[in-house]
């Protein structure tokens, strides 16, 4: 009987130390609208129509990715270029590009089955929006302006992020650019869950 | 001592005491907020100001302009009056509270010479502010809590007062301020730790708070009492529980911590501030205790309160009276 009170009492106390020591652990959280958080480099997100170097359009509609997507989001509609109207390249070009993003799985399965290298997925994945229209995304958001250079693959991005998306986070973010993740909150509450269980 | 009419004297120290304590309530709950957030791994509220310090403000503005419902159940006249009940009870306490001490006087609206009996007196009223709203609301589930909250507060109230009447015996008096000079040697806690630890166990019970908020119960009776309640109305149950966590810091300050006495001989720090640390401990150790201690059954809780806290609480009185009649 009295063992058990005191077996209580101290399991009692046993709590008290451990809300007590989380009271100074580091949050994990992150003021995401301030402060974004560096994703994963190959980081699957909003999808970007590339050009080439001389400012022509890479995809050539051939509708592979149109055939390869799982979640048939994609509709490309090709059409001829014209020696007076050259889009892209080869003898075709998308005349209509248009991917439903709330459709897509960012699967990822569309830039793999792209020839060109022209539909890529790049890390920019803030596309709330109020209306469902608004997310099919057509050639006017998904293509590179003329003046934004040419957009560039997974593999050519040195953090795996553009530079438009990357400067807040690299400016404020605690985490890690290099590796991309900041374990160090985890390690810590792991640590002082070790603590709890030895004492 | 001049011309100043004693009425006036007591509306400012009432309008200042009313003032300090409802910042205190405004701050004590922003203070749990972040405090239970800490122990939880969250941030806390961070919006509004810098570190949330305005987040109190922006409370009050939603309450205010929350629409105020009265279900088509309810009596129209006690679901109205309950409120106030109960806010009545939280604040009326703090009249008598002497908060420390001057060569001018008392720091207290009034000193009444016995200040504990009105306290309890008070606190049992403000059962029937919980009480009545659960009756009132008519629907099952602030029934229930009304009826725990009965049930419980009783009880308890009864441990509680047993605790407190330890320390009545060694101060011999029932005054707060002359518990406190009773304590200029020794703090009440040592000669009286069983009583101690009763009252703090029964102060988390009469105020309704983790682990003994079976009266609102979230996860089983939605919101206990105050289900029904909305907009300002709730805003007064609201205060009224935190005025009372308030009150059980200062009373258990003013019984067993010595209230504004220094400790270790460290007079030149004014009494006002020790008084103010000592109850900022005790509000600690409440949210504290809520963000460490899940919720009792409620079988167990009854069990708890009348099984063991009355007969340790008796036999601590019966004790403390052998010794003292022992020693006289």
């Amino acid at each position: 009987m009295l063992r058990a009170v005191i077996a209580g009492f101290v399991a009692i106390l046993a709590g008290f130390r451990t809300t007590f020591g989380y009271l100074f652990v580091k949050k994990p959280t992150i003021a995401y609208p301030s402060i974004k958080k560096q994703h994963a480099p190959r980081f699957h997100g909003l999808h970007e129509l590339r050009r080439y170097a001389d400012g022509k359009e890479r995809c050539i509609g051939c509708e592979l990715c149109q055939i390869a997507c799982p979640a048939n989001a994609i509709v490309v509609v090709g059409a001829e270029n014209t020696p007076a109207d050259r889009r892209s390249p080869g003898e075709r070009y998308a005349a209509r590009y248009e991917i439903d993003e709330l459709r897509c799985i960012f699967c990822g399965l569309c830039e793999e089955a792209c020839p060109t290298d022209a539909i890529v997925l790049t890390p920019r994945f803030e596309m709330s929006d109020y209306r469902r229209g608004s997310f099919v995304y057509a050639k006017d958001r998904l293509l590179v302006p003329p003046q934004g250079g040419v957009g560039s693959a997974p593999d050519e991005r040195p953090n795996g992020i553009p530079a438009d998306l990357g400067a807040v986070a690299q400016q404020k973010s605690t985490v890690d650019i290099a590796t991309g993740y900041d374990a160090t909150w985890y390690g810590r509450a792991l640590k002082t869950e070790r603590r709890g269980l030895a004492g | 001592m001049n011309a100043v009419p004693l009425w006036l004297i007591v509306v400012i120290k009432s309008a200042i005491v009313l003032f300090v304590v409802i910042t205190t309530f405004a701050y004590s709950m922003l203070f749990e907020r972040k405090v239970m957030a800490w122990m939880q791994l969250r941030p806390g509220p961070n919006r509004v100001g810098p570190w949330g310090l305005l987040q109190p403000a922006a409370d009050a503005a939603k309450m205010l302009f929350k629409e105020d419902l009265t279900p088509k159940t309810a009596d129209p006249v006690i679901y109205r009056l309950a409120p106030f009940i109960a806010l009545f009870a939280a604040m009326g306490t703090f009249a008598i509270i002497p908060f420390s001490e001057s060569p001018a006087g008392v720091w207290s609206v009034g000193d009444v010479n016995a200040g504990i009996l009105f306290v309890f007196a008070l606190t049992s009223i403000g059962v029937y502010g919980i009480s009545l709203a659960g009756w009132a609301s008519g629907s099952k589930f602030p029934l229930l809590g009304s009826v725990r909250a009965t049930a419980q507060m009783i009880s308890y109230e009864l441990s509680m007062t047993m605790s407190v009447v330890g320390v009545l015996i060694l101060a011999g008096t029932t005054s707060l301020v002359g518990i406190v000079h009773a304590q200029y040697r020794l703090w009440f806690f040592i000669p009286q730790l069983v009583g101690f630890g009763i009252y703090l166990i029964t102060a988390v019970a009469e105020t309704n708070r983790a682990p003994f908020d079976l009266v609102e119960a979230e996860t089983e009776l939605v919101g206990g009492f105050h289900t029904e309640y909305s907009g300002l109305r709730f805003g007064l149950f609201f205060i009224a529980e935190y005025m009372n966590m308030i009150t059980v810091s200062c009373i258990a300050t003013l019984l067993f911590l010595g209230g504004w006495n220094a400790p270790f001989g460290l007079t030149f720090i004014p009494g006002i501030v020790w008084f103010l640390i000592k109850g900022g401990l005790f509000l600690f150790f409440y949210i504290w205790l809520r963000a460490t201690l899940p919720r009792f059954r409620y079988d167990r809780l009854m069990a708890f309160g009348w099984k063991v806290l009355l007969p340790v609480a008796t036999l601590n009185l019966m004790a403390t009276a052998a010794v003292i009649a022992a020693v006289r």
